[in-house]
C-alpha cells in the first residue's frame, strides 16, 4: 500500500513536469497539454473536461447534475439580458460598441495589436461603458458577473479558439507570461497552479478533488455555491492565489490577463458552456 | 530527545534556530510525552500542519491522496535527520515536490515543527 502510494506520486511527478519543460511552441504546448490529460483520464471524452472536476470525479457529479436542473446563475443571465439592453445615459448600448454581441465570447480573450496587450472580455466591456460616459464595473464581484453570464449564455456552443498572431513578438511573449505563471510557485505553501491542477490532477487534497486545468475557463462566469454568487474568472485565480497563501494579482492586470490567455489558449478545441456551477 | 536535538540545530545552523530551541526545550521537557501529542494536534490542524490534506495517517479522517502514507517512519527514516529535512524543505530532495516547505518558509513555528518531527517520528 505504502509502496503504491509512492509509485503513484513518482509518476505523476514525472508525468507532470515533462510537459512543462519539453514543449516549446504554443502549438507543442497545447498537443502535450491535452494529451497528458487524455492520458491521464483516458475514458473522459475530451469535450466533457468543460465540467471541470465534474468530469473526473462520479460521485460529486451526481449532486451536481442535481444542481444544474435549477441553474442557480439562471436570474442573473435575465439580469444581464437587460444591461446589455438597456441604454446608457447617451442613448447608446453595449451593441454600439461591440456589433457582433451579444454571442461574443469565443471572441476572447484576444491580443489587441494596437493596444499591444491582451484584451478580455471583461476589460471590453469596461471600454465601452467609459468610452460612453458610463462608470466601469468592478472586476470580481457584483453586476458584471450578471452581464458576463447573459454573454456567456448566448454563446454556449462556440469553440475555444484564442488566436496568437504571429506577426506580433509581444503576443507571443504574453502567451509566454501567462505561461511561466503558471508554472511559477507561489506563497508560503510554495506552490504552482500546475502542481495541483496538472501534476496532482483527480489526487485528492483533503476532501477537494484536484480538478483538470484542461477546460477550466469554457464556464466563467461561474456560480459557486460556496460564494452564494456567480463571481468572474479573475475572482477564482484571486482565490487559488491566497489558499497557498500568496498575495493575490489585481483582476485585469496584466498579470491574471496573461495567465487567462495562456489558460484559454490551452482549452482550445473546447465548447464554451457559461455560465457554470460549482460547489 | 536533547541528543537529536543538538544535531538538529547542528545541522540548522541559523542562530534564530538556535533561540528558538532555547524558548522550546525546556517546555517540552516538562511536557514529556506531550510533545508528541501536541504535534499530532498540528499535524491535523488545517491552519498549521495540515499533513492530512496530503497524506494519509492511519485512524486520521478524510485524508488526501496526493503523497504516501506516513506509516512506519522509524523504518523508512532510520535517522531523523533526513525527516526533518524532508519536513524543512521538501524540494531538497525533490525538486518538484508539491509537499510545502513547512520550516524553510516559516509555515510553522521553530516549537510548533519540532513537536510535529517528534510526532511524525512516532508513526
Ligand atoms: C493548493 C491547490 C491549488 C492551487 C495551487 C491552485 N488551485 Fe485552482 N483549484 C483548486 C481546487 C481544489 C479547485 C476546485 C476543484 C477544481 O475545480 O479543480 C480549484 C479550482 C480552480 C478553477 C475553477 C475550476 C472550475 O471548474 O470552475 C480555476 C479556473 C483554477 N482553479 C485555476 C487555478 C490557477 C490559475 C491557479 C494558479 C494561480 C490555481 N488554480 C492554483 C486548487 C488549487
Ligand atoms: C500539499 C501536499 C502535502 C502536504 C500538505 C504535506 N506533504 Fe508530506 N509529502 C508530500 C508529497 C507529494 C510527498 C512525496 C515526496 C515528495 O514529493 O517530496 C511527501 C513526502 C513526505 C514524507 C516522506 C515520506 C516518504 O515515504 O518518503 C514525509 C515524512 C512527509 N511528507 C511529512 C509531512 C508532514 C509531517 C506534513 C505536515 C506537517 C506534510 N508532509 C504535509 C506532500 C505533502
Amino acid at each position: 500500500m505504502k509502496q503504491l502510494f509512492r509509485q503513484m506520486t513518482l509518476m505523476v511527478i514525472t508525468c507532470g513536469f515533462i510537459t512543462a519543460a519539453q514543449a516549446t511552441t504554443p502549438e507543442e504546448d497545447l498537443a502535450a497539454f491535452q494529451n497528458f490529460y487524455k492520458k491521464r483520464f483516458p475514458n473522459v471524452e475530451t469535450s466533457d473536461f468543460v465540467n471541470g472536476v465534474y468530469s473526473i470525479d462520479p460521485v460529486v457529479r451526481e449532486n451536481w447534475e442535481a444542481i444544474e436542473e435549477f441553474p442557480p446563475y439562471e436570474p442573473f443571465i435575465d439580469e444581464g439580458q437587460a444591461m446589455w439592453e438597456k441604454p446608457f445615459a447617451n442613448g447608446k448600448t453595449y451593441k454600439d460598441c461591440l456589433p457582433d454581441g451579444p454571442a461574443i465570447a469565443g471572441k476572447y480573450p484576444q491580443w489587441d495589436k494596437e493596444k499591444g496587450m491582451v484584451m478580455t472580455l471583461p476589460l471590453a466591456l469596461n471600454n465601452c461603458r467609459e468610452a460612453n460616459g458610463e462608470k466601469p464595473l468592478k472586476y470580481k464581484k457584483g453586476s458584471i458577473n450578471s452581464i458576463l453570464s447573459y454573454i456567456s449564455f448566448e454563446s454556449r456552443g462556440q469553440i475555444t479558439n484564442v488566436e496568437i498572431p504571429t506577426d506580433d513578438p509581444a503576443a507571443l511573449q504574453a502567451y509566454e507570461d501567462g505561461k511561466k505563471f503558471y508554472y511559477t510557485r507561489r506563497g508560503q505553501l510554495n506552490f504552482s497552479c500546475a502542481h495541483c491542477h496538472l501534476q496532482n490532477a483527480g489526487m485528492i487534497l483533503r476532501t477537494e478533488t484536484l480538478g483538470p486545468a484542461i477546460g477550466h475557463v469554457t464556464h466563467f462566469p461561474v456560480y459557486r455555491s460556496k460564494w452564494g454568487t456567480v463571481g468572474t474568472l479573475h475572482r477564482r485565480f484571486t482565490g487559488c492565489n491566497k489558499q497557498v497563501r500568496a498575495k493575490p494579482f489585481k483582476a485585469q492586470g496584466e498579470e491574471y490577463r496573461n495567465l487567462e490567455y495562456f489558460l484559454t489558449y490551452m482549452s482550445n478545441g473546447l465548447p464554451l458552456n457559461g455560465p457554470g456551477a460549482r460547489k | 530527545m536533547i541528543g537529536n536535538t543538538k544535531k538538529w540545530i547542528g545541522m540548522a545552523g541559523a542562530i534564530s534556530v538556535l533561540a528558538g530551541q532555547f524558548l522550546v526545550t525546556p517546555a517540552s521537557f516538562a511536557a514529556g510525552d506531550n510533545a508528541v501529542e501536541e504535534g499530532k494536534k498540528i499535524s491535523f490542524d488545517r491552519k498549521k500542519g495540515n499533513c492530512l490534506a496530503c497524506h494519509n495517517i492511519i485512524g486520521a479522517p478524510s485524508p488526501g491522496n496526493i503523497a504516501p502514507a506516513l506509516i512506519a517512519m522509524k523504518s523508512r527514516f532510520p535517522n531523523r535527520e533526513d525527516l526533518h529535512k524532508q519536513i524543512w524543505d521538501a524540494t531538497e530532495k525533490n525538486p518538484e515536490s508539491a509537499m510545502p516547505p513547512f520550516g524553510k518558509h516559516g509555515i510553522l513555528s521553530e516549537a510548533d515543527f519540532e513537536k510535529v518531527i517528534e510526532y511524525i517520528w512516532t508513526l
